[in-house]
């Protein structure tokens, strides 16, 4: 954990983190309900050690990778992300993880490959929350490679120095900070990599609101709300709001990747 | 008779407990807001409070004359309590959307104008108005009959409440189906259906 601090610290300049009851009673999880603290409630029952994360697909060297030898052969490195969720609430939360393009790279992307789909265990006797299909489990989420190389999108193992707990994605999640929070998969048991664009499971659910794409982007309202503002959290029952970003505060970074694109369209 | 026992019981309430007991929460759920009870969000948190204990009060007020019906216990003494309740809880709820969670004007026209949950949930409450206005005694002596016909709103306002919630949640969330359901059940016991003639 010497190496913690280290890396893209420029990305976390200037902000101020939300306390730990923040980050961790406050999460959408819905494998653990729907509430947003049903999974600091519920999440104690999931079972992560031991924990393997299948890699397969378009790459060298497809297998189940059992989680502790994948840590072994990652720096873990602190980032303090923005995290905007496409509720319209906010949050600054300190990561440890590693960049994503190093697993990725660990496995060997094939030539040919242009996404990659990542899937979240579905443990039923271990998340109440499934037994309702508000979603179509098991949740799942994608990224186009250039997104998922890109060494802002972290792979988290931790926050503020700890192992990630349960409620927020125990033990491997995805961070991708200037997209909305439901890209970033929790608890993921598989990557694919693959040439077509993965299915996800809020863009399944309802694909009038929930684009593949998923960027913070406070020029395309979502169709019930508004996303041009933002509540912060943490700063009690007269918190200000305040304007979102465009990407999240992370356009100068991530802008090229959608050079061309209509925004509006690939929402 | 246990029935008349309980009325009998029920006549010694007097009804300014009901709006004593039924206001505390407004207070009660503010402080908490104030001081970390509430959680992390405490401004959704105290929205969704408000407008669930709204909601609950409407179906009170719906379920009290089918339940005199069915078993005769009568809560009629009650009904403008839970139903003046309701409409403070509503505004309370619209209080709060407005003044803490939206905070900027005109964002706050753009969404009632733009999104159908929340033009439903202003219409309930623009619904509810008039009744809270002509829940007195003085206005059931002057409106007459017209009363009874003006306060068949409720039917509506319960539904677009229902309505609002339903379409608030993300995914499926049984929730507030099971509102709507409450609120469709009370209302379907309202039909009076034509007696059907046997034929012969």
């Amino acid at each position: 954990l010497a190496a913690m601090t280290g890396g893209a610290a420029q990305a976390g300049e200037g902000l101020e983190p939300n306390s730990w009851e923040d980050v961790t009673t406050y999460c959408n999880y819905y494998e653990f309900g729907t509430g947003k603290g049903d999974p600091s409630a519920n999440a104690h029952s999931l079972t992560t050690s031991p924990w393997s994360v299948t890699i397969d697909g378009m790459v060298d060297r497809p297998g189940e990778y059992d989680f502790n030898e994948i840590l072994s052969e990652m720096t873990i490195e602190e980032r303090i992300y923005r995290f905007r969720c496409v509720e319209a609430w906010s949050m600054v939360v300190p990561w440890n993880g590693f960049e994503l393009a190093d697993l990725l790279n660990m496995a060997g992307v094939k030539d040919g490959a242009k996404y990659v789909a990542f899937e979240t265990l579905y443990r039923p006797s271990e998340m109440p929350g499934t037994q309702y299909r508000v979603l179509d489990w098991p949740y799942r989420e994608g990224l186009r490679l250039d997104e998922a190389m890109h060494p802002l999108t972290l792979m988290a193992t931790g926050i503020f120095g700890k192992p990630l707990p349960n409620q927020n994605g125990a033990p491997l999640r995805l961070v991708v900070p200037w997209k909305y929070g439901f890209k970033s998969i929790k608890s993921i048991v598989r990557l694919t990599l693959t040439d077509k664009e993965p299915p996800a499971s809020w863009n399944m659910a309802n694909p009038g609101e929930y684009g593949f794409y998923s960027n913070v982007n406070p020029n395309v309202d979502h169709p019930r709300w508004s996303q041009a503002s933002e509540r912060p959290l943490g700063g009690g029952l007269f918190a200000r709001r305040k304007p979102t970003l465009m990407f999240n505060g992370y356009e100068e970074e991530v802008a090229a990747l959608y050079d061309g694109m209509d925004l509006t369209r690939f929402y | 008779m246990m029935v008349d026992g309980l009325n009998a019981l029920l006549r010694k309430v007097p009804t300014w407990g009901i709006y004593l007991v039924g206001a505390l929460p407004v207070p009660w759920l503010f402080y908490q807001g104030l001081t970390g009870g509430l959680g992390v969000d405490p401004i959704k948190a105290l929205e969704h409070e408000y407008g669930e204990l709204a909601l609950q009060l409407l179906l009170i007020g719906l379920a009290i004359s089918p339940l005199r019906r069915f078993t005769g216990i009568s809560l009629i003494r009650f009904r403008r309590a839970f139903g003046l309740l309701a409409f403070l809880y509503v505004s309370c709820h619209l209080l709060v959307w407005l003044v803490l969670d939206v905070q900027l004007p005109d964002q706050i026209w753009a969404d009632i104008v733009k999104r159908p949950y929340i033009t439903i949930g202003m219409i309930g409450f623009v619904v509810l108005l008039p009744l809270a206005i002509t829940s007195n005694n003085a206005s059931v002596r002057k409106l007459g009959p017209r009363w009874r016909q003006l306060h068949r709103l409720t039917y509506l306002a319960v539904l677009l409440g229902a309505l609002h919630f339903v379409m608030l949640v993300k995914g499926f969330q049984i929730e507030p189906l099971i509102y709507l359901g409450v609120a469709v059940a009370l209302l379907c016991l309202r039909i009076k259906l034509p007696s059907r003639r046997i034929l012969a």
